[in-house]
């Protein structure tokens, strides 16, 4: 089973954590139909390096990973807000 | 007679303990530390089990663990392995693949026809026509497997343990055990395991006539006892690698999941036997064979042998061989230029002649096929791949021992995603580039000679502790052996075949070339057509052979043939082992108990058990609900519904927070009342619904169903974690029990027991107050769910037990009854709720489900805002809409999700029915097309049996239809 790094808790098994989607920024609220449509419901299955959403469920935290989904590598892993630091 | 030697240095049997045991209903002795096969061998005993094809008569192949022929059954397990599990008193034991014993298997006929049964045989001759199939199924699959599964087999729970080290070394020959060592000075925890019994790895066995392996391993042994933090367990397979290096370690009872910051893979090589025909013959068995047969059990392999070599190995089984007083009737070795080496010069002294540039062509077994007579030695065209008939010799002789070659075992190498090269010096595939914290040493990396394989045991520890972050120096890098330690091409064809490359599943190299003519010249094609390296052994003596052939047959380099996937387990793991203790938790209320003192019958509700209903004897499901929901509508009910989520928002932007959250306003909430929350995804979709009571300008309350409550909880933190408000979320759903006590005495049950007046001005529909019952501290809302008169009451939960009882007190004289989740649903209907999840999908939007009114689209943004302005100015698809069906209707019942049909169309469909007793009509939820939603409109449902069943749409408030 793979490890997975929790900003908060440390490095805990991945039964521990909720997986929780890619995350992507919404598009403005004045975008047009298209775009908000294309926002909701078109989502990249390309592989390559993305930022997913992690929960990590015994302690309610939520929190972002880099991943190589090539590879199955995790590059880092940080609260949202805190992207700079390490 | 006896093949059993005298006492021998470092035996593994204990010859003050005999054991007695049965095979194939015959009395055998052996001592204790004897493996089945060894006892038996001891005893005279050659034909151990039948081949799995043509049932030919099997003896000893490798003795490592990959011995599938000889498969046994004690009428409790099955496939047992003979080379390697321990000989115990009083087994009785029977070859697995026989009919009608080992020596008169009725099946033996098999081989004498199998130039009708090449490969693909089965696939073609059977395959149409297709209604025959089954027939030829049934007799194919009793013809196909070995052991027959005990279905009485008792579950025997094997533990699980799970441990953590620094450094895990597979493998405990000389490259790991030195390995071990080095890692293990550091003081870090290192753990060595291995599969044998005992530890040693080739120290153990391969002497070569000198004592150098055993006093190294002597020295090895007690350097490593030395450490306390070196952990040695034997007798444990290293089962397969998982990412972030777990590795499965499985023992005789159980299975240790090893977490290890680095991994040496000291796994070693399987040795390889050379292909030609008869080489299946009792008696014919791997040089290693015939080595462990002599130093772990002191048995003779056979008294006058012939060894067929095409590596330096062979020579030192020689010499281990003459050691045990056992006569070499001569040495025959695929290469030219043997003859002239110092180790044939060395065996010449001893007397044995060393045939170079030649080959086994054929072993002529005895008249039963049950051990060898003699072998025929050719020369060897090492150009053309053949033997030259020509110059044929005859030599007597009673076994073979095989040194052909190795090939790493390097599956969990593979595994863990090394990528392999082939090494022309050693002429073996080795690690080329190793993923980070994996490293490997020894025969799996290359390396042969002793020395060398200490040294790349101790580079490969200093490697792993340099990745783990220590600053020890790196060791100089040990070259894989420059002589080549395997034959590029051990086959040698035959005319009339018999000449196996696998034997797990009787595979002869005609049936490669066979397979590659039909086009199956791809790896993994060929394994599948031929069946190679699908037996028991998974390929570990037939894989190597098999990729070598293909790549003669194409004309290509071995590494451009690659090797077939290998796979987790590295080896047969019982179910038993794998089989977890069926945890399902779940979660109970905290008036588990008084429910169920009432009846209670329990459902699953998300992870809580829930009160469905409560049962009275003698009354049936149905009228047993139904009696609950008339104590509701006549008197008073009351239901646990402590499984509720429940959430506490604190801060100063909490009523910011519930505006961007959920559809509706909270801003302007007044405190001590309480509004319709409602949750949509970003695309638009309902996902949930609930309450928000405001208890203070900073603190709300939400109550929400029970299914969805973590799922709500765990958005609701994500959105907090983007949005960065200045709140605190506390999921309290633990905390509190909550109760409802419904129906036109409700306020009559509760109002002796409250310290608030529960008059409608004071405590009107949709609010909420802190207050005390019976001295306890409650929140008491009042609430309209399933019916106009509820009180919700959420108690600590250490009180919830002792409120209840209160309660239930107060009401007993009034009628008060308790009712459960069946119920509920029937009285929220007969209010005209629909909920989400049962009346909508994962596509249903809030304008098809009329809830317009919950939506604040003034506000600056909420979930979801943007997709319904997009879904507004579209028409709508359907719409939810109550339905009745005509008064005294006593047809078939639709059920949920059978369809409206109009004009032969689908129109929609019902999402919950019911009868409902107060209203005295079946009721229910639907989704018709907007044009048929008004008031009166009539539409049709189809039942199960087709029957079309008239409806007509009717105002959602149901219970004001009463009769």
């Amino acid at each position: 089973m793979k490890l997975l790094t929790c900003p908060v808790n440390g490095t805990r098994p991945l039964s521990e954590f909720v997986f929780g989607g890619e995350y992507r920024v919404a598009p403005p609220a004045d975008c047009t139909d298209a775009e908000w449509a294309a926002y909701v419901h078109n989502r990249s299955g390309a592989p390559g390096i993305k930022n997913e959403w992690w929960y990590h469920a015994p302690s309610g935290t939520w929190f972002i990973a880099e991943r190589n989904t090539l590879t199955d590598k995790v590059m880092r892993t940080y609260l949202k807000g805190q992207e700079g630091s390490k | 007679m006896s093949a059993r030697l005298a006492k021998q240095k470092g035996e593994w049997i204990n010859r003050s303990t005999a054991v007695k045991f049965s095979f194939e209903g015959k009395e055998f002795s052996g001592f204790e530390g004897d493996s089945i096969t060894s006892a038996l061998w001891a005893s005279g005993e050659q034909v151990i089990g039948r081949s799995f094809k043509y049932h030919r008569p099997r003896g000893i192949l490798s003795f490592a663990n990959h011995d599938v022929n000889i498969m046994l059954t004690d009428g409790m397990d099955t496939n047992i392995r003979g080379d390697v599990v321990p000989v115990r008193n009083g087994m009785a034991l029977e070859a697995v693949n026989t009919d009608g014993g080992v020596k008169k298997d009725k099946n033996r006929f098999i081989d004498s026809i199998s130039p009708l049964l090449p490969v693909g045989f089965y696939y073609k001759a059977f395959h149409t026509p297709r209604k025959l199939f089954p027939f030829w199924e049934n007799i194919i699959r009793k013809a196909a497997g070995l052991g027959v599964v005990n279905f009485n087999y008792p579950r025997i729970l094997k533990r699980k343990k799970h441990r953590h080290c620094d450094v895990l070394v597979i493998g405990a020959g000389a490259s790991g055990l030195s390995a071990a060592y080095e890692a293990g000075k550091s003081g870090l925890r290192v753990m060595l395991v291995d599969e044998n019994l005992q530890i040693g790895g080739s120290l153990g066995f391969d002497w070569g006539g000198t004592q150098e392996a055993a006093n190294l391993l002597k020295d090895l042994l007690a350097k490593v006892e030395s450490l306390p933090n070196v952990e040695v367990i034997a007798a444990a397979y290293a089962a397969g690698y998982y990412p972030d290096h777990l590795i499965p370690v499985v023992t005789a009872d159980g299975m240790i999941k090893v977490r290890a910051n680095a991994v040496i893979m000291a796994s070693g090589a399987f040795e390889q036997p050379p292909v030609f025909r008869n080489n299946d013959i009792p008696g014919v068995m791997l040089g290693s064979a015939a080595q462990r047969l002599l130093h772990r059990y002191s048995v003779k392999p056979f008294s006058n042998g012939v060894v067929f070599t095409a590596n330096d190995y062979g020579y030192r089984v020689a010499q281990d061989l003459l050691e045990a007083g056992i006569k070499v009737a001569a040495v025959v070795d695929l290469r030219s230029d043997a003859k002239d080496g110092p180790l044939a010069a060395q065996l010449a002294r001893r007397g044995v002649k060393t045939i170079s540039g030649s080959c086994i062509y054929e072993v002529q077994p005895n008249a039963g096929k049950t051990g060898v007579k003699s072998v025929t030695v050719a020369e060897y065209d090492e150009k053309l791949n053949e033997a030259l008939t020509r110059s044929k010799v005859t030599i007597d002789c009673d076994g073979v021992a095989m040194c052909a070659g190795w090939a790493p075992a390097a599956n969990l190498l593979y595994q863990a995603g090394t990528a392999m090269r082939y090494d022309y010096g050693v002429h073996q595939f080795v690690p080329n580039k190793l993923p980070a914290g994996i490293f490997a040493a020894g025969r799996v990396n290359g390396v042969y000679a002793l020395e060398q394989k200490v040294q790349d045991g101790a580079r490969a520890a200093s490697l792993a502790l340099r990745h783990i972050g220590l600053g020890t120096p790196e060791l100089s890098s040990v070259s894989p052996s420059n002589t080549a330690q395997s034959h590029e091409y051990p086959v040698v064809p035959h005319p009339k075949g018999k000449n196996f490359v696998d034997f797990d599943e009787d595979i002869q190299v005609k049936d490669f070339i066979n397979a590659a003519k039909e086009g199956f010249d791809n790896i993994e094609l060929m394994k599948r057509f031929t069946t190679v390296g699908m037996g028991p052994s998974q390929g570990k003596h037939s894989n190597m052979n098999a990729i070598r052939i293909l790549a003669r047959v194409r004309g290509v380099p071995v590494e451009q043939i690659g090797t077939t996937t290998s796979r987790p387990f590295f080896h047969p793991t019982p179910i038993g082992h794998l089989g977890g203790r069926g945890f399902h938790p779940h979660r109970l209320t905290p008036l588990h108990d008084m429910n169920h003192k009432l009846g209670a019958v329990f459902t699953d509700v998300g992870a809580w058990k829930r009160a469905a209903y409560y049962q009275v004897p003698g009354l049936s499901l149905a009228d047993t609900v139904l009696a609950e929901v008339e104590a509701v509508r006549t008197k008073a009910g009351i239901i646990d519904s402590s499984s509720f989520g429940k959430i506490e928002v604190h801060g100063p932007d909490a009523a910011l927070f519930l505006e961007r959250f959920f559809t509706g306003s909270y801003s302007v909430q007044p405190v001590g009342s309480s509004r319709y929350t409602m949750l949509l995804d970003e695309s638009g979709v309902v996902i949930d619904d609930g309450l928000a009571h405001r208890l203070a300008d900073d603190l709300f309350y939400l109550s929400s169903g029970t299914s969805n409550a973590a799922a709500v909880y765990r958005e609701m933190q994500r959105w907090q974690q983007m949005w960065q408000l200045d709140i605190g979320l506390v999921n309290v759903t633990g905390s509190y029990a909550a109760i409802n006590i419904a129906g036109p005495l409700a306020r009559q049950v509760l109002s002796g027991l409250v310290n608030v007046s529960l008059d409608e001005s004071a405590m009107p529909a949709q609010s909420i107050c802190e207050a005390e019952i019976a001295g306890v501290p409650v929140r008491l809302i009042r609430v309209v769910f399933v019916s106009d008169t509820t009180y919700e009451l959420h108690i600590p939960t250490p009180q919830a037990a002792f409120v209840w009882e209160r309660v239930m007190g107060a009401g007993h004289a009034l009628g008060l009854k308790p009712f459960g989740t069946d119920a509920q649903r029937l009285l929220r209907l007969e209010m005209g709720h629909a909920m989400p999840g049962i009346d909508t999908d994962g596509l249903t939007n809030p304008y098809e489900i009329g809830a317009d009114h919950a939506l604040s689209l003034d506000k600056p943004d909420f979930i979801g805002k943007r997709s319904l302005q997009i879904i507004a100015k579209r028409p709508l698809k359907k719409i939810l809409v109550a339905f009745a069906l005509d008064a005294g209707y006593a047809g078939e019942m639709p059920f949920e999700c059978n369809l409206v049909i109009r004009d032969g169309e689908i129109e929609g469909r019902v999402t919950s029915i019911a009868y409902s007793r107060t209203v005295g009509r079946v009721i229910g939820f639907a989704y018709v097309a907007p044009d048929h939603s008004a008031l009166e409109s009539r539409f049709q449902i189809r039942a199960d049996s087709g029957a079309l069943v008239s409806a007509t749409v009717v105002s959602s408030h149901f219970i004001a239809m009463q009769k």
